[in-house]
């Protein structure tokens, strides 16, 4: 298990490496840069547009750049926003927790959904359950986010005014941020209704954001319940006379779960993609708000860190996701 | 009816929440996170909106709702009779905000003024650099070439020594860079090693003074107790910042805010039938135009330039783009500002005279480029349909036109180069109200190469525009501009296309608000009804 760990945190550091360098080309290669947007319709002569430059640094040898960036990427200084002039670490970490909280629910709304709709599926096989939810999964699947969050804001908060449309508390609750998790932080300060408040804010952007994964994993755990329903063992435990319940829930789908934990771990990228244009609309203050913001404003150390950053933790998710499969599934060995 | 319960309740629920039972808050549904809190080295107006405007004054200010200057900070001033030196008499006891992070030792004087203005114009300036070195409104307003000193006569007077006499000054000192900073303030963040906080943890003696700013959230304001105009009216002032401007407009309905600015232009007559909501509009000072680039043939000649005027069916752009929420423009300035020429005429639509126009000219089977901008701007909501427009009102007269658009930070260099092969679609929206702004800044010589898009220099319209800044009396200045624009619509470097008008949709209860022409968004005197 040690040895494991060991070989996967050395891979990590390639993997760094190459992040950094795609954040940092990535965004350079778009056109366009964050003096010229700063600018705007006044423009500025080319006098002061090169003493800018040298004064952003943006002057030098692009190799001589990357390395500096690296160099201090080492030493975990991640640069400073040109637009904000604050550390991009501090932006980073004040924004995370917002998008870590809602990613948490949307994947906990997903699983809690999604596994037991799966099971009743394949267990009921071919029945008009199975058939509706997979064509509610394909539909689900294929949802524009943007066209079915502004869908559900205009039903369930405009028309049926039961959810409020965005933000994380409602503006009447005013208190420090503790942990950055709002369901944490409105507990702690102790005000009344303020919990209330924070989880009904949360409704929405969870439908939203959890959406896709739900289908994906609702979709998994079938095939994969079937697939392992078919199996001898699987006749054996029904032949030695174990409950319907403890068939399916026991032998069947613990087994069935090591696919299905696999693509749970997946679905992290999706949620950041998903992240994005949820936080947008929900005006979610997260990091792929953060993201979209600064790559529109050029913000080139707030883009580079920002996705050197998100990097780290999809690869600590996966990590993770990693060792959960000892726990599922014993048959699995860390050791070679 | 079931709104304004709403509205009414979530007032009644905020009034009951506050700590003081009568607490009036206001909540802005902004559309996007203010860049930092000191404007000087920002251009953004969302960055005004949310640190000049509620937390600053200026020497000079403008009077809501008018691009009118009026005092601030400077009780009066006196002009030299050569008009180079500006003499600025300062408001006596007014007090920086007093907050959890501050607390001033003094009231406002003139070192603040020098502070203010001197960190952005001397390189030398321990502050120059603190936000780095950025100072766009400031250079682009040409101040570093304009100012030759500033003085400090006493500790209630400034003076500001100009190398020549620039009438439009006033007005620039009204900006959101011209803010006054407390110098007190800076010293003491530059002692403990803090000067980034000067942006994030801003000390003004605006209306309204910071409380808190969650990053991409919530910004919260409450009113300055010891304001010099005196306290507002509401006690606290909430930016709740929303993106989306369908979203922002739902929030509106729900009562979670009391304004939403920007609305969609296909929403605004949906909004303007809502019994909940009273909107608000303004004529905007702003200008959509096609620059033609007169330094290449063949529209260095007038005759291919007014032809392609003439060929251009506005009224169906008008229609089809800015969906009435706008008015033809004539002049390159708008109707509501000073000096507008109201006798000038536009070139009509006309395609067979265009047609004849062009044979005369000699152009044959033109083709040509229109450049279409990426975004959506206040002075053009939908560059692409415009040049779209555009292509086939001049495929009628035998012009094929190829429509080019580039990421925006890119289009707006190219579009500065002299050498551009095409006709641009771009804007402008007023920075202080005057004619020189648009004139000057737009179409005099100095700008060719840059702002001026067209790259036209004439040397009759120049001699005018540079003649009116050095008169003081506005009368005379108004003459001069008024034949600077006669003498562009005879020369045409540009298509003048539109002036867009500015909505506001706000809740119901909220009065006194007034729709900057300017494009601001400012709450002081603004009050909520119960």
């Amino acid at each position: 298990m040690f040895g494991f760990l060991l070989r996967r945190v050395g891979l990590v550091i390639p993997t760094f490496i190459g992040v950094s360098l795609v954040a940092f080309f990535f965004i350079r290669l778009l056109p366009g840069d964050p003096i010229l947007l700063m600018a705007g319709e006044r423009g500025l002569s080319p006098e002061r547009y090169a003493e800018l430059l040298t004064r952003f640094g943006f002057d030098r040898p692009i190799w001589e750049q990357y390395l500096g960036y690296l160099g201090a990427l080492v030493q975990g200084d991640f640069g400073t926003s040109i637009v904000t002039k604050k550390p991009v670490m501090d932006e980073f970490f004040a924004l995370f927790p917002a998008t870590v909280e809602l990613s948490i629910c949307a994947i906990l709304f997903a699983v809690v959904l999604g596994i037991p709709a799966g099971v009743i599926a394949a267990v009921k096989r071919g029945s008009g359950f199975d058939h509706g939810l997979m064509a509610t999964a394909l539909v689900g699947y294929s949802m524009p986010i943007f066209w079915w969050a502004l869908l559900l804001i205009i039903v369930f908060s405009g028309i049926l005014q039961w959810t409020p449309v965005s933000g994380r508390i409602s503006l009447l609750y005013f208190f420090p941020s503790v942990t950055g998790f709002m369901l944490i932080d409105s507990l702690i300060s102790g005000q009344k209704g303020a919990f209330a408040s924070a989880a009904s804010h949360l409704i929405l952007p969870t439908i939203v954001l959890g959406t896709i994964p739900l289908a994906v994993i609702a979709r998994q755990t079938r095939s994969a319940m079937l697939e392992v329903l078919s199996e001898d063992y699987i006749r054996t435990a029904r032949a030695k006379g174990l409950s319907p319940f403890r068939v399916v829930g026991v032998h069947a789908l613990r087994n069935a779960l090591i696919p299905v934990v696999t693509t749970i771990g997946l679905q992290v990228g999706t949620l950041i993609a998903g992240a994005i244009l949820t936080e947008t609309i929900f005006s979610w203050p997260g990091i792929g708000k953060w993201m979209v913001d600064s790559i529109f404003r050029r913000d080139y150390p707030s883009v580079q860190g920002g996705l050197v950053l998100i990097a780290v933790m999809v690869m600590i998710v996966n990590l993770i996701v990693d060792m959960l499969y000892g726990l599922i599934n014993p048959k699995i060995r860390y050791t070679r | 009816m079931k709104m304004a319960t709403r509205l009414l309740a979530a007032t009644i629920l905020a009034a009951s929440f506050a700590t003081a039972a009568e607490a009036k808050t206001l909540v802005y549904c902004s559309e996007g996170s203010p860049e930092g809190f000191d404007p000087a080295p920002y251009a953004a107006g969302t960055t005004f909106d949310a640190s000049s405007k509620p937390i600053y004054n200026r020497l000079t200010e403008f009077e809501r709702g008018t691009t009118n200057v009026v005092p601030g900070l400077a009780e009066k001033w006196d002009v030299s009779a050569d008009g180079k030196e500006y003499t600025f008499h300062l408001r006596k006891g007014v007090k920086f905000h007093t907050t959890d992070f501050f607390t001033p030792t003094r009231d406002f004087n003139a070192d603040d003024v020098i502070f203010s203005f001197n960190r952005q114009n001397n390189k030398d300036d321990p502050w120059y650099g603190y936000a780095g070195g950025n100072w766009e409104y400031w250079v682009g307003m040409e101040m570093p070439a304009l100012i030759k000193e500033m003085v400090k006569v006493d500790d209630y007077t400034v003076k500001l020594v100009l190398n020549e006499p620039n009438s439009p000054m006033l007005a620039n000192l009204a900006m959101d860079f011209a803010s006054i900073m407390s110098k007190e303030y800076a010293d003491k963040l530059a002692a403990d090693g803090k000067q980034a906080d000067l942006n994030q943890a801003p000390v003004g003696t605006g209306p309204f003074q910071f409380v808190a700013y969650q990053k991409d959230a919530v910004i919260r304001y409450k009113a300055n107790p010891e304001y010099w105009e005196g306290k507002q009216a509401i006690d606290d002032l909430i930016f709740a910042i929303t993106t989306d401007p369908a979203v922002r407009i739902q929030k509106l309905k729900a009562g979670e805010c009391h304004a939403a600015p920007y609305p969609n232009p296909a929403d605004i007559e949906a909004l303007k039938s809502d019994p909940a909501i009273q909107m608000l509009d303004q004529a905007g000072l702003n200008i959509g135009y096609l620059a033609y680039n007169t330094m290449m043939k063949p529209f260095d000649d007038v005759r291919v330039r007014k032809a392609l005027n003439m060929a251009i069916n506005k009224q169906a752009i008008l229609d089809a783009v800015y969906q009435t929420s706008g008015q033809l423009a004539t002049n390159p300035i708008p109707p509501t500002m000073w000096s507008y020429n109201d006798k000038t005429q536009d070139d009509p639509y006309d395609p067979e005279a265009a047609k004849k126009l062009l044979e005369e000219a000699g152009v044959k089977d033109l083709s040509m480029k229109v450049w279409a901008m990426p975004v959506s701007r206040p002075y053009n909501p939908n560059a692409r349909r415009m040049a779209e427009l555009i292509q086939s009102d001049f495929a009628a007269v035998g012009v094929k036109v190829e429509i080019v658009s580039f990421e925006w930070g890119e289009y707006l260099k190219r579009g500065q180069d002299k050498n551009r092969d095409g006709a641009l679609l771009q804007g402008w929206t007023g920075d202080n109200g005057d004619p020189d702004n648009f004139l000057g800044v737009l179409l005099g010589c100095g700008g060719v190469g840059g702002s001026n898009r067209a790259n036209w220099c004439d040397p009759a319209f120049d001699e005018l525009i540079k003649k009116a800044r050095t008169i003081a009396d506005q009368g005379e200045r108004a003459a001069l501009y008024e034949q600077a624009q006669v003498i562009f619509k005879e020369q045409a470097p540009w298509a003048t296309i539109a002036h867009s008008t500015t909505f506001m949709p706000l809740a119901k209860n909220v009065v006194n608000y007034k729709v900057d022409p300017l494009g601001s968004h400012r709450f002081d005197g603004v009050d909520i009804t119960e």
